[in-house]
């Protein structure tokens, strides 16, 4: 049968980022998929060298909107990983909180759209009405909704005021009260089982040979998660539980993701409940030449930051790997051999975010190297002088 | 007033284009439908195609790879009359993102823009607040 492509993008109404698609079909099968990427690149790890280490966490909040505190998380640590020092214990647990919410509008804000790809509007329209109130929460706790730079090698820039405590308990107890309802409704409905399940099935060797990340992999029966593999903050702390499913088809990822919002305000209302008093801000001094590596669970999987420093005030290097990067390769085995109408849902259910995992790549078009103004002044530098050289001129 | 105007003033079909934003922007526009907002009672719909669209709503540093597209569907895609509204500091000056190597001109150096919406990321209040000055200064125009 005779193979089409079909183009998704780059600029359309299915994802709210620009990225190219294209899907090579047999009939109503996916036989190939290729991405395309490059809209968003902004050139962040170069930016960040240009920045002290204090500028640098609102940089890398700017990755991403929606892990605007993995990026953050990930990079302090990796600077406080350099200078060796221990942060004061409140500042630990405000971390603990500020990332555990940032959990939950992240994966309630995927539910959602992940019920717009499906044509449930209903369900996005509710999800994305219960998200708004733990926005509220957010800006009550770090003055805004989503950018929310609260993070600082070696502590944390805001505190939690003990008056604002009681109303945020209300506040996520209110949230699991219509959680709880939409649970129910999410997840006993009989179209949605029969659109979800079987489809797009990452297997447990296939998520183990392409590392996949995150709920991506819990889904699949893999139970990587580094808050439990090497604690950090205040997640050995508390009491909480990981959520490991073994199917690794989209409904386990929906149920993986649900579970996982109950987990995080359990987590959040015993970390505020239990905050020790004490200072926020280790108060860090000089960062000694060295270099530090600073892992964080964001909601889509493990953001991996390298940082070396030089003993200036300034890094020299720095890394960033968003756990999309690991993830989006996984659509190789879910996509191939789904049909057409399953396919936006598919490559959704990684829950991907592809301003993290912006790459820039130098291209050649029909094997010839595609050059800039600097390469060709080169080249004609380089010709001059070789015809210097045979003239026999100086 | 024409009769194509008078339509749009009525209700104003957005289509979303991100040009290499990081994502903030675009999420408060989506926001901006869900129902604490509602800019549906408004008559403000988000289109699927950019061809349905009266108004252009621009996130984000216009990139190397991504700003000869806006240009392209801003003159070649979009029926007329349109609109273009920035939405945030990336797309207004570029933000912090001005030294980047890959985010070589603004927003407004590209295709010509209506209103400003400022903000990192700007509330969903600023956003509603922003199409509806750009309602009234249509209507004042004509």
């Amino acid at each position: 049968m005779a193979k089409t492509i079909i183009p998704i993008g780059p600029f359309h109404p299915l994802q709210e980022e620009p990225e190219y698609f294209s899907l090579t079909v047999e009939g109503e099968t996916v036989v190939d998929v290729d991405v395309e990427l490059g809209y968003n690149h902004r050139g962040i790890e170069k930016l960040s060298e240009s920045k002290t280490y204090d500028q640098v966490p609102f940089v890398v909040e700017r990755i991403c909107g929606i892990c605007s505190t993995s990026h953050p998380y990930a990079y302090v640590k990796a600077v406080e990983d350099i200078s060796g020092c221990t942060i004061p214990e409140r500042a630990e647990y405000i971390r603990t909180i500020i990332a555990e919410g940032e959990r939950i509008h992240s994966h309630l804000l995927w539910l959602g759209l992940a019920g717009h790809f499906l044509g449930y509007n209903t369900v996005y329209m509710w999800v994305w009405k219960l998200r708004e109130e733990i926005l509220d929460v957010m800006e009550i706790l770090s003055g805004n909704r989503n950018n929310y730079a609260m993070f600082k090698p070696g502590g944390v820039r805001r505190d939690i005021r003990e008056e604002d405590i009681p109303f945020v308990i209300k506040k996520i107890d209110s949230i699991v009260k219509t959680l709880d309802m939409l649970k129910k409704a999410i997840l006993d409905d009989p179209v949605l089982h029969a659109r979800l399940k079987g489809i797009g099935i990452l297997k447990r060797e296939d998520a183990i040979d392409y590392s996949a990340l995150g709920p991506t992999s819990r889904a699949s029966g893999v139970a990587k998660d580094v808050r439990k593999d090497a604690p950090y903050g205040a997640y050995d702390k508390v009491e909480w539980k990981m959520i490991v499913t073994e199917k690794g088809d989209v409904f386990d990822k929906v149920v993986v993701r649900v579970l996982e919002v109950f987990e995080s305000i359990s987590i959040m209302k015993s970390c505020l409940l239990s905050l020790p008093k004490g200072p926020i801000d280790a108060n860090l001094a000089d960062i000694v030449p060295g270099e530090g590596i600073g892992v964080h669970e964001a909601p889509r999987g493990e953001t991996f930051h390298y940082v070396r420093s030089d003993g200036s005030n300034r890094p020299t290097r720095h890394k960033v790997r968003a756990p999309t990067f690991m993830n989006l390769p996984t659509c190789k085995s879910t996509v191939i051999g789904a049909a057409i109408a399953d396919a936006a849902i598919i490559l959704a259910s990684i829950d991907p975010c592809y301003c993290c995992t912006e790459r820039l790549a130098v291209c050649r078009i029909d094997g010839k190297r595609m050059m800039n103004g600097g390469e060709l002044i080169r080249l004609s530098v380089e010709k001059t002088e070789k015809l210097k050289k045979e003239m026999g001129r100086r | 007033m024409s009769i194509t105007l008078n339509a749009l003033l009525k209700s104003p079909w957005v289509f979303h284009l991100s040009s290499g934003s990081c994502n903030n922007c675009d999420i408060e526009v989506l926001d901006c439908l869900t129902p604490r907002f509602d800019v549906e009672r408004f008559g403000i719909k988000l289109a699927g195609s950019i061809r349905h669209a009266d108004v252009l709503l621009v996130t984000g540093s216009c990139n190397r790879k991504s700003s000869a597209r806006i240009r392209k569907i801003y003159e070649d895609h979009v029926p007329r009359p349109c609109v273009v509204v920035a939405i945030g500091e990336c797309s207004l000056s570029r933000g912090l993102f001005i030294d980047s190597y890959n985010c070589p001109l603004p927003l407004d150096r590209i295709i010509p823009v209506n209103v400003y919406i400022p903000g990192c990321p700007p509330k969903p209040e600023a956003i509603i607040a922003g199409v509806v000055k750009l309602i009234q200064r249509l209507k004042a125009s004509v």
